[in-house]
């Protein structure tokens, strides 16, 4: 498996440490515990195009989303992941 | 010369006749030449017999000319080089070459074990299954001994294996996967487009079927248009031609693995050359142009030594030069297996019959019989007359019903070609059935990956030529180059008119997989008990399932399934084709991480001083690091210990401690960003001061813990556990990157850029002030405990110096730049030398962090709360930070859970070790009664006796309780008292002294 790093190019995949779904958002200070139990606990089982957090520790550092479809392992996107769990982005 | 080669022509073939080669077989002396396998140098000596089978010990011989033998496995050299299960088909033959035949016993000629034959009935289909429905311990007592004596494939070496192994990457737009017309075809038009090209071919020698079957191209003998070629291709920088080389297995992102026999053709490597070399190879685009694989007809006897496939028939006669038989018959259902009657007949062969399974035999054919004065039968085998010296009489039933008997030594059979659609496949493509070939042919490959050629079902070699090309110049293309490919190398087609004939009816056993034993028969029982899918199926009678995947017999295996269950071929469909394509050995896969280099190895900055004084080492993670130091006459580590151990607590000592993750936080929000990460407060932290942290994970469990400065307003400088250093640099940076995007904060690994030494005991001050500029003020006052700061050295060096304790002694931390790190000890050393300073390792560390109840590693364990480890009080309520809601969840402050207590042996002489359960005193040990374990354990120079912290429940509120000790896997019971953590000066008077 191959990811292109927007920053450093295309690169092994042993270069990178997979980390999980990127969909959930981290809630905001005073949450409730069943919605921080969601944030921590609930993924979905997708079968088909998901986003996912890549970390390349092996090149620039930069946390990464990767749009990756679970049934073809073809990998459509990748971009940094800047805020994707932030519940206030740029607050 | 040991041996005559009764079966060598005099002339022809590409072996060196100059380069004549020993070896031995099975202990009896034999002569081959440069250019021969094993197995062409065998049947060269006329040897039939090589092996015998798996479950019936039956005798058998040499099957094909490639790496889909099934039957001519061997034990390749001696000692620790030996390797079992080697192809006698690839092996290439060298000077001193020594072979074992295998599974048999005492003699591959007198096996006992063929009595198997006679026990055949319980060897049937899903035998496996069915003894296992017996009594277990019938089953271990006597059958699988009996079983794994009887059948299986080579012996391992048993000894470490003495040679190296490579692994690679190699990159380019077109990779090719084999050498004959396609493949080189596909070579030329990418390389002249101006691609970069690798072309892996498995054999020693290029050009695939050409090298056995000839034929015209461009109006050149075939080996002449090789030549030309392969100088052609030599010329371009570009193109990179592997030969020896198996591309086994295709991975994700056009990821391709292939392995190098490098030196598996001499005795053993070069010096300070590999044995192996294992490719990872990335490519925009790759032609598969592997071939096809013959395939057997099943019929009674096929197994027979002396019945071989038509096409490597023709391979041993016109490359090697050597006759597997005097007397030839054939048996085809197609027009290219008389291909090997020409062969036969230009070497001086004696053809003795035609048995073709096909209702037409061309004109041409049949006035070559008449000329050649053979017969040409129409109809099938049905049986084989002969045993371990071969095939002697062969029985025909002819079309119509009448009965034939054709004399002779050798039988070739045609069932026709199965193009090799393994890589094509590995994505779980499904091959699809071609009516035409009656064969599957490759659908699905992988993205960027065609097949052409015979691996496409074309087997022309004119085909072959404008498919490869064609398939050459299209991926040179799409990988962005588009020069000019001139115009393909041009050669007729053949005439191929097969009709499909898997399995002819007879009495006796027909072999379907030869290496593992399937016949006919069992599939046929398979059926019958129900397991008609073909995944069943294979797993049942473990059809394909041996070292050779199957690549002779799985698709004849599914003919009779789709036979006896009436359906169609297509209907009945194909298993699902993994990698790796051969056997590809773990060596290889290892290469050099293996021994001493199984991973990389870090050095303390001090190392090299610690050799000097002559440390222990012990591996923590991937470093080295110090764990005593013996002095001359100490009977054993533990005197050593509790010799540094004293010597800190009496006077001074130090231990290098730059093994923890270091990492430099800057910024504006550097203290608000810290905040939202431990559980404790930072941001209100004085500058020149350092504090203890606790990180948690989101879901409310302990990750790490360390001690953090704010050595300026917008710069703290953490230190994590040597453990997570890597892992609390990487979630620390999804925490800035991903969670708090807003925060005005940066993070820099420093843990390499420091050597940091812990310098402990009462005389510390006195050893600093020898080190440290006399300026700086280190009075209690002007540096009090938790102090942190830049200070310069005498000399002028800067460094920082950090008042913080692990040993409970009056203590610093001193970084320096990591390359004065070797200079720092030995200057620690000399300083202190009016001091009696001792340098200490990590056993002493651990101790006098034990006594002092300090938490580490075994009760960071992945299960534990802040308040587990009596830290509770960290937790901030007026902020929020990672995993504070989830550590509030009713399980993780639940009151009888087990919390960290320390613990001391009721009889003062006696040992703890760690990994002891806690038992209430009085009850028997068990799941039900355990309140949780040691997790650490010293001998407390101190204390004068062993002592411990342990994870017990509800352990603080049970200070002073007796409880029971249980250790089931050293068979140790014995009480110890709970008491506070804190073993050595509670209340901390002399790190704050
Ligand atoms: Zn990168």
């Amino acid at each position: 498996m191959r990811i292109v790093c927007p920053f450093c190019g295309e690169r092994e995949l042993g270069e990178f440490t997979y980390l999980g779904d990127a969909k959930p958002v981290r809630p905001e200070a005073g949450a409730s515990e069943d919605e921080v139990f969601d944030y921590v606990y609930l993924r979905d089982n997708v079968a088909g195009e998901t986003s996912e957090y890549w970390y390349h520790g092996g090149g620039c550092r930069t946390w990464l989303k990767v749009t990756r479809n679970t049934l073809t392992h073809e990998i459509s996107s990748v971009e940094p992941a800047a805020g994707a769990g932030a519940a206030k982005v740029g607050a | 010369m040991a041996g005559a080669q009764t079966h060598r022509l005099g002339n022809a073939g590409l072996i060196d006749r100059s380069a004549p080669l020993n070896f031995r077989f099975d202990g009896k002396a034999f002569s081959g030449f440069q250019g021969d396998t094993l197995a062409s140098a065998l049947i060269a000596n006329g040897v039939k017999l090589v092996g015998r089978s798996f479950k019936y010990h039956r005798p058998r011989g040499i099957l094909t000319s490639g790496s889909e033998e099934p039957n001519a496995l061997v034990e390749l050299r001696t000692g620790a080089r030996r390797e079992p299960n080697t192809k006698a088909t690839t092996a290439e033959l060298y000077e001193g070459l020594e072979a074992a035949s295998q599974n048999r016993w005492p003699s591959l000629r007198h096996d006992v074990m063929s009595v198997n034959q006679l026990f055949a009935p319980i060897f049937v289909a899903g035998f496996y299954y069915k003894t296992f429905m017996w009594p277990a311990k019938f089953w271990e007592a006597i059958y699988e001994p009996a079983i794994r004596r009887a059948a299986g494939l080579g012996r391992a070496a048993g000894i470490a294996d003495p040679d190296h192994y490579d692994k690679a990457w190699a990159h380019c737009d077109v990779l090719i996967a084999g050498s004959g017309p396609a493949g080189l075809a596909a070579a030329l038009s990418a390389g002249r487009s101006g691609a970069r090209v690798i072309l892996c071919e498995e054999d020693f020698t290029l050009g695939g079927r050409l090298l056995s079957d000839g034929g015209t191209i461009d109006g050149l003998p075939a080996a002449a248009w090789l030549s030309k070629t392969l100088d052609e291709l030599a010329a371009m920088p570009d193109v990179r031609i592997i030969p020896r080389t198996t591309l086994f297995g295709v991975y994700d992102g056009g990821t391709y693995g292939a392995i190098e026999r490098v030196n598996d053709h001499l005795p053993s490597p070069p010096e300070h050359q590999v044995r192996q070399r294992l490719w990872r190879i990335v490519a925009r685009r790759c032609v598969v142009a592997a071939g096809a694989i013959e395939r057997p007809i099943v019929f009674a006897g096929n197994d027979t030594p002396g019945v071989m496939m038509a096409s490597a028939m023709r391979t041993y006669v016109a490359r090697y030069a050597a006759t597997p038989a005097k007397r030839i018959a054939l048996f085809t259902n197609n027009e290219d297996g008389w291909r090997t009657v020409e062969t036969a007949l230009g070497a001086g062969l004696q053809i003795a019959a035609v048995i073709d399974a096909r209702p037409d035999v061309s004109p041409a054919h049949r006035s070559l019989a008449s000329k050649s004065g053979f017969p040409v039968l129409h109809g099938s085998v049905s049986g084989v007359d002969g045993g371990k010296d071969g095939v002697r009489k062969i029985a025909v039933s002819l079309t119509g019903g009448a009965r034939a008997e054709v004399e002779a030594d050798g039988l070739a059979v045609s069932g026709g070609w199965n193009p090799a659609v393994g890589l094509t496949s590995y994505h779980r493509g499904r091959p699809t059935w071609r009516d035409d070939i009656a064969a599957f042919v490759p659908d699905g490959a992988p993205p960027g990956m065609v097949a052409a050629g015979a691996a496409n079902g074309d087997f022309g070699l004119g085909a072959c030529l404008s498919q490869g090309f064609a398939a050459g110049a299209a991926a040179a293309r799409d990988a962005g180059h588009n020069g000019k490919a001139g115009i393909a190398p041009v050669a007729d087609d053949e005439v191929f008119s097969l009709t499909p004939l898997w399995h002819v009816a007879g009495k006796g056993k027909a072999f379907v997989d030869y290496q593992h034993d399937v016949t006919a028969s069992d599939i046929e029982l398979a059926q019958r008990e129900g397991f008609e899918s073909v995944e069943h199926l294979k797993r049942y009678t473990t059809l394909g399932m041996a070292t050779d995947q199957g690549k002779t017999s799985n698709v004849a295996g599914l003919a009779i399934m789709a036979a006896v269950s009436g359906r169609s071929i297509p209907e009945t469909g194909t298993t699902i084709y993994r990698p790796p394509y051969v056997p590809v050995a773990i060596g290889a896969f290892a290469g050099h991480h293996r021994d001493e280099t199984f991973h990389a190895t870090r050095l303390t900055p001090s190392h090299h001083w610690a050799v000097e004084q002559g440390a222990v080492f012990v591996d923590t993670g991937l470093w080295k690091r110090a764990q005593w130091y013996p002095r001359a006459g100490e009977k054993d580590w533990l005197e050593s210990v509790t010799r540094e151990v004293k010597a800190v607590r009496g006077g001074v000592g130090f231990c290098d401690v730059s093994t923890l993750g270091k990492i430099d936080v800057h910024g504006s929000d550097a203290g608000a960003f810290l905040d939202r990460v431990y559980i404790n407060t930072f941001s209100n932290l004085a500058v020149g001061k350092a504090r203890y942290g606790l990180m948690l994970r989101e879901d409310g469990i302990v990750y790490d813990d360390g001690t953090t400065s704010r050595l300026a307003e917008d710069h703290y400088f953490l230190t994590t556990t040597t453990a997570k250093a890597g892992l609390v640099m990487q979630h620390l940076e999804f925490c800035r990157q991903v969670l708090f995007p807003e925060l005005d904060v940066q993070l820099t690994s420093v843990s390499d850029q420091w050597a940091q030494f812990s310098i402990a005991g009462p005389k510390t001050r006195d050893l600093l002030k020898e080190i440290v500029d006399p300026a700086e003020d280190l009075s209690n006052e002007g540096f009090p405990f938790m102090g942190a700061r830049e200070v310069t050295l005498r000399g002028g060096l800067k460094a920082r110096l950090f008042r913080i304790s692990f040993s409970g002694e009056m203590a610093f931390e001193i970084s320096v730049p990591a390359r004065f790190g070797d200079a720092m000890a030995r200057n620690l050393m000399l300083a202190g030398a009016p001091f009696g300073v001792t340098p200490y390792g990590t056993e002493a560390l651990g101790v006098m962090r034990v006594e002092k109840g300090h938490i580490a590693g075994p009760e960071l364990s992945g299960t534990t709360t802040a308040a587990d480890l009596g830290l509770g009080k960290m937790m901030s309520t007026k902020k929020d930070y990672i995993g504070r809601v989830m550590a509030g969840r009713e399980a993780l402050v639940a009151p009888d859970r087990q919390v960290v207590v320390g613990i001391k042996p009721t009889d003062k002489a006696r040992r703890l070790r760690s990994g002891a359960h806690i038992i209430p005193k009085g009850q028997t040990p068990g799941p039900g009664n355990d309140q949780g374990y040691v997790t650490s354990v010293c001998f407390s120079p101190t204390s004068d006796q062993w002592i411990g912290l342990a994870l017990v429940e509800r352990g603080r509120e049970r200070i002073g309780e007796i409880v029971h000790a249980h250790d089931p896997l050293r068979g140790e019971d014995y009480d110890v008292e709970l008491c506070n953590p804190v073993f050595y000066d509670p209340d901390g008077g002399r790190q704050r002294g």
